[in-house]
């Protein structure tokens, strides 16, 4: 909503500066979100009157012109316009005006003719945009007369960023209205002069939607002049206000939208067929609107039709076939009000918003009506003319939005607001606000005017008192909470902890898109089915990510293609996921690393980063949950068939998966460089148990190692399952420190070095019971894996 | 004899003086006391004499021994410490390359900040509470005072799925969530990802929010304007001026907009904030009594305040970021900049 500074203030003139007044709006709710001068700044610049015009002599396309700019000698004034032709007001640059973009007018000679002056476009005035030819003034523009002056240059457009509850200020009248209260003073309405009635003609209204529209009044003006103009004053308002002229029969309909604050609709009355009714459309009809754009009408929508056809899109449009033209000489004028419900969101459905909609679909005062299609009538006579009709009004007053009046009570201001305002302010800023107020024992019994949609329950009302009283005169308290202690449970890990750990071991944390492309979905994760958005931004960020996997691998691309070859990034966040038929939403952590294991450094020699780099990360973060879990060979579509392992529970859960990215995807992806991903399932991965506490021995370990020979097929998870499935409780700790393949091994074996640590809780193991120990462990590797010492 | 002594003493002072390292010096030292060594032999001999002059004799040898071995240790100090020096000569490195390993990595601003408004709440009681970022239109609008068709439905620029289903647009849903299944009093904060199908330079269609609400018997939007106020200075740790301006939220009324002193310029006016001097940061209001309705909460007895801030907005204020969309680009170059 963009208004004239000046036009607000022929209604209440505050005396405060413009920067003031903006802060005032601003502070009151009414948000402003930029103050822009009316016209450019220039000077120097009188309305002329072309006396003559001559051809130039040396030049084909400029002319020689004498203008009158008020003073004793007429100025000889060389110009090149098209339209210049004696008797034409412009507006004239005088020798030492300075025009927009600091162009200084001097004397000068145009092919050897002397020019005093500049005749101007409204483009070189910086009134708009472009221009076809010099500015036309009205015949009556008075000569010698400051153009700045003259049009009002001297004046602010205020653009406020209305919220949706404050369709009372949608009109220069609901501005001043709350400029008048936040400034204690009163403000002059609109002065309307009822049209004195010429002839009796009027068409049937039927209302066959009463609750759509409650109220439709109607007015034939016959014989309006159609070669009328629009008066420059109007023409301002309405671009200060954002709207393009468009003739004058519409300009007075806009006109009195910005003035008011009421939609209203002129037909071409010779264009309609009998009478005017309200209806629902008929499916499948069709309605060619104004813009140009024809659609096809369903029953939900409301429209405006005479006995033919629909004739506009109630309260949002108007049709091409009904529309005002330039050889209009008969029309029909409607002020109508249509409820919200009725209009919120049929705009939106064929796409449109206009001044109307907006304004209709968030409550238009049910009572203004009559006084806009007064003030319509008023304008348009005095502009082109016509013989008036008289206003045929159909209404349902119980369709009428009703304004009960609502209970405020006193002790749920201070219970709400945390102050408590005496009651003689409370009554003047409720009169200000135009509200009826009455006593009550518990308060006030306030009814709202009907320009107030917003007003329904006490939280309205106690609202407009804060606003009205300032928010920031209301103090910042410390609330009285009431406390209950926290929680520290050790059953959970913070997932906070996780990410430190990370950070710590050279990851960097990202956020990207829960939305990707599709394709890059499709190849990371094809088993899953896709979940799409109706509505995306864009193609690449059309599917919800069922693996962060998408994200990560973007990001790490995006950051390879800027020169950088180590990368350890982590991300958290949801991934979502159809399973059959169900919306699941997991929370995730992931990861990516690729490149060096260290940046490069001159201490140690350059090595690209494994699985096993990737797993020493894992498996130090289940160390934080003390949780045991198993790494099983897996398959996975995104990663490498060989190096790949899931990770199970203790309960054999799926905690997650990690591995080596498929090299053929790594390819497909552009990434040139082995990439080790991992992801899991967070809420799993942060169960933690309580730890508990096992005695100490006081006796002395022993460590011995075994040289394996195993068949290759044999993990190493299976040589210490093994192990410890000889049952020997002495075992304290297994390492495997050494594998071996080649010269010296059996084909299709390894050789794997184990290191077992036994200790005893009441002796010393003495050497024969340790050999007893070992010996044991070695018939359970040979029984269970075939495993044998090496010669 | 004695005089020999003397003769001994001089020599050995002389030898100490030439021993050029330990291993000569202890040479020394076993030339004059060792089993054999020249002192040993004098005391030797003092078994010879007769018992008076045995004592003065004896008094006399010790004193040069005693002498001797002075002279040794301060030798073997001095040798030492060239030792030692030379020692450290040669072990000398240039201290100013690098360490061997690698550094931490780092978190996330958005992450960062979202911590610190966590830490700024948790100090009063407040609990952290996540919900579903894919989310249906009865938590994300209706219940929020939303009704379908509603003016707010339009400016909130939704991404769809079906009619009803939504990702969310903002993390009020949570609120909602929280009062449906727990009793008042309450005290939670709601991080997360929002979405708006919106993406220019100053919009990215995913962003954060931290929503956050109160619920108990006597809450003002004193009480509010406190919490808020408080807050923004705690996080700027800086005592900046904070405006509350009128506006509206379906969910909240009164409802307001909270302007912070323009950070960057302190209120004088640049081009961060529009020359206005003045920031929004905020939204936030008293909730609305239909929304206490929805979740079956009496507000007669209750009532509680809600506001609600944009993670990444507060992030670039905090940290000087000029570009929105660089939180999402993760260019490692940016996102080193952040401990």
């Amino acid at each position: 909503m963009q208004i004239s500074e000046t036009w607000l203030r022929e209604y209440v003139n505050p005396p405060v500066s413009t920067e003031e007044l903006v802060a005032q709006l601003t502070m009151a709710g009414l948000e402003v979100d930029s103050v822009t001068p009316a016209g450019a700044l220039f000077n120097g610049v009188v309305i002329g009157e072309v006396l003559s015009t001559e051809q130039h002599p040396d030049a084909d396309k400029l002319k020689v012109c004498l203008v009158n700019v008020g003073g004793t000698e007429p100025l000889q004034i060389v110009c090149g316009a098209s339209n210049v032709r004696p008797g034409l007001k412009v507006p004239a640059a005088l020798v030492g005006a300075v025009l927009p973009g600091d162009f200084k007018i001097k004397p000068a000679k145009l092919r050897g003719v002397e020019s005093s002056g500049m005749l101007c476009s409204e483009k070189e005035l910086g009134i708009a945009i472009d221009a076809n030819g010099l500015m036309e003034l009205p015949p009556d523009a008075p000569t010698g007369v400051d153009i700045r002056e003259y049009l009002s240059l001297n004046d602010s457009i205020i653009e406020i960023d209305l919220t949706p509850n404050r369709t009372d200020c949608l009109s220069v009248e609901g501005i001043a209205r709350e400029v008048a209260l936040l400034n204690g003073m009163d403000w002059t309405t609109t002065q309307i002069k009822v049209a004195e009635i010429n002839h009796q003609g009027t068409l049937c209204i039927v209302l066959e939607e009463k609750a759509a529209c409650p109220r439709y009044l109607g007015r034939l003006i016959k014989g309006v002049n159609p070669k009328a103009e629009t008066p420059s004053w109007m023409q301002e308002r309405l671009r200060r206000s954002g709207i393009r002229s468009l003739g004058p029969i519409v300009d007075v309909t806009n006109y009195v939208l910005m003035e008011l604050g009421q939609p209203l609709h002129a037909f071409d009355a010779d264009k309609l067929v009998g009478g005017i009714t309200v209806r629902m459309a008929r499916n499948g009809e069709s309605l060619a609107l104004l813009n140009g754009q024809t659609i096809i009408l369903d029953d939900e929508a409301l429209v405006i039709a005479d006995d033919k056809q629909a004739l506009a899109l109630a309260g949002i449009m108007g049709g091409s076939d009904s529309a005002v033209d330039d050889a209009t000489q008969n029309i029909f004028l409607e002020s109508a009000f249509f409820a919200p419900r009725a209009i919120a969101g049929k705009a939106r459905r064929f796409g449109l918003h206009t001044d109307s909609s907006h304004r209709f679909e968030r409550g238009v005062d049910a009572t203004l009506q009559c006084r806009a299609i007064e003030r319509a009538t008023q304008l348009i006579v005095e502009i082109a003319g016509g013989s008036v009709g008289p206003i045929n009004e159909v209404k349902d007053d119980t369709a009428l939005p009703q304004r009960p009046a609502i209970l405020l009570r006193r002790q749920r201001i201070a219970k709400m607001l945390g102050i408590t305002l005496p009651d003689e302010q409370i009554h003047e800023i409720f009169v200000r606000l135009g509200m009826c107020i009455e006593q009550h024992p518990e308060g006030w019994l306030i009814a709202p005017p009907g320009f107030r949609f917003d007003m329904a329950i006490e939280a309205d009302l106690i609202e407009e008192l804060a606003r009205v009283h300032g928010y920031n005169n209301i103090p910042n308290n410390s609330p009285l909470m009431r406390a209950e202690l926290g929680k520290a449970t050790e059953t959970v890990l913070d997932i906070d902890r996780v990410k430190d750990l990370l950070v710590d071991r050279g990851y960097q944390e990202v956020i990207t898109y829960s939305f990707v492309d599709e394709s890059i979905q499709q190849a990371v994760a094809p088993d899953d089915t896709t979940i799409s958005i109706t509505n995306p931004i864009s193609a690449d960020m059309s599917v919800m990510r069922s693996t962060l996997w998408c994200g990560l691998l973007k990001a790490a691309l995006y950051n390879l293609n800027r020169q950088q070859n180590r990368i350890r990034f982590f991300e958290t966040g949801l991934r979502f996921l159809n399973i059959n038929g169900q919306l699941q939403q997991k929370k995730t952590l992931s990861g990516l690393i690729l490149g060096n294991v260290y940046p490069e450094q001159w201490g140690e020699k350059p090595r690209k980063v494994d699985y096993f780099d990737l797993k020493a990360d894992i498996q130090a973060l289940f160390s934080l949950t003390g949780c045991v879990v198993k790494f099983d060979p897996a398959k996975h579509s995104a990663l490498h068939p060989g190096q790949t392992a899931q990770i199970l529970s203790e309960a054999d859960e799926k905690i997650g998966i990690l591995g080596m990215l498929h090299p053929s995807l790594e390819k497909q992806l552009g990434l040139e460089t082995p990439v080790f991903l991992f992801e899991l399932d967070q809420e799993l991965l942060l169960n933690k148990a309580v730890s508990r506490f096992k005695p100490l021995s006081k006796y002395p370990s022993v460590s011995r190692d075994l040289a394996l020979i195993v068949r290759d097929t044999v993990s190493a998870d299976d040589i210490t399952a093994s192990i410890k499935s000889s049952n020997e409780p002495n075992v304290q700790d297994i390492a495997i420190f050494d594998m071996y393949r080649g010269k010296g091994i059996e084909e299709d074996h390894k050789s794997v070095a184990v290191s077992i640590t036994l200790q005893n809780f009441s002796q010393t193991l003495t050497d024969v019971e340790i050999d007893a120990i070992f010996n044991n462990i070695l018939q359970t590797l040979a029984q269970a894996i075939g495993a044998k010492l090496r010669e | 004899m004695l005089a020999n002594l003397d003769e001994i003493l001089a020599q050995a002072t002389k030898s100490i003086a030439e021993a050029q390292d330990l291993n000569q010096l202890d040479q020394v030292r076993v030339h004059y006391l060792g089993k054999k060594g020249l002192f040993t032999l004098q005391m030797k001999e003092l078994g010879a004499l007769d018992p008076d002059q045995r004592r003065a004799v004896g008094q006399v040898i010790n004193q040069a021994k005693d002498q001797f071995q002075e002279q040794l240790s301060a030798r073997k100090q001095s040798l030492d410490n060239v030792e030692l020096e030379r020692r450290l000569a040669s072990e000398r490195i240039d201290v100013t390359l690098p360490g061997r390993g690698q550094l931490a990595g780092g978190l996330h601003p958005v992450t960062t900040t979202l911590r610190r408004i966590a830490k700024i709440f948790a100090s009063v009681g407040f609990t952290v509470v996540e919900g579903p970022e894919i989310e249906d239109d009865h938590h994300n609008f209706g219940a929020l005072n939303i009704p379908e068709h509603h003016p707010a439905r339009a400016m909130h620029d939704t991404f769809y799925f079906d009619a009803h289903t939504v990702l969310r647009t903002h993390t009020s849903p949570v609120q909602i969530r929280v009062m449906e299944t727990e009793k008042p009093p309450l005290k939670v904060i709601a991080p997360g990802r929002v979405y708006r199908c919106d993406s220019d330079i100053t919009h990215t269609p995913m962003f954060h929010q931290v929503e956050g609400f109160l619920v108990d018997t006597d809450v003002s939007f004193a009480d509010l304007k406190g919490v808020v106020y408080q807050f923004l200075r705690a996080f700027f740790e800086k005592d900046i001026q904070v405006r509350f301006r009128p506006s509206y939220f379906p969910f909240t009324e009164p409802s307001a907009e909270v302007d912070i002193e323009c950070v960057m310029c302190n209120g004088e006016g640049c081009r961060v904030c529009s020359q206005t001097g003045w920031l929004e940061v905020m939204g936030c209001g008293m909730i609305h009594p239909e929304v206490f309705k929805a979740v079956n909460i009496d507000s007669e007895i209750y009532n509680g305040f809600a506001f609600g801030m944009g993670v990444e907005r507060l992030a670039m204020l905090r940290y000087g970021i000029n570009d929105l969309r660089l939180f999402f680009e993760n260019d490692l170059k940016f996102l080193r900049q952040f401990h």
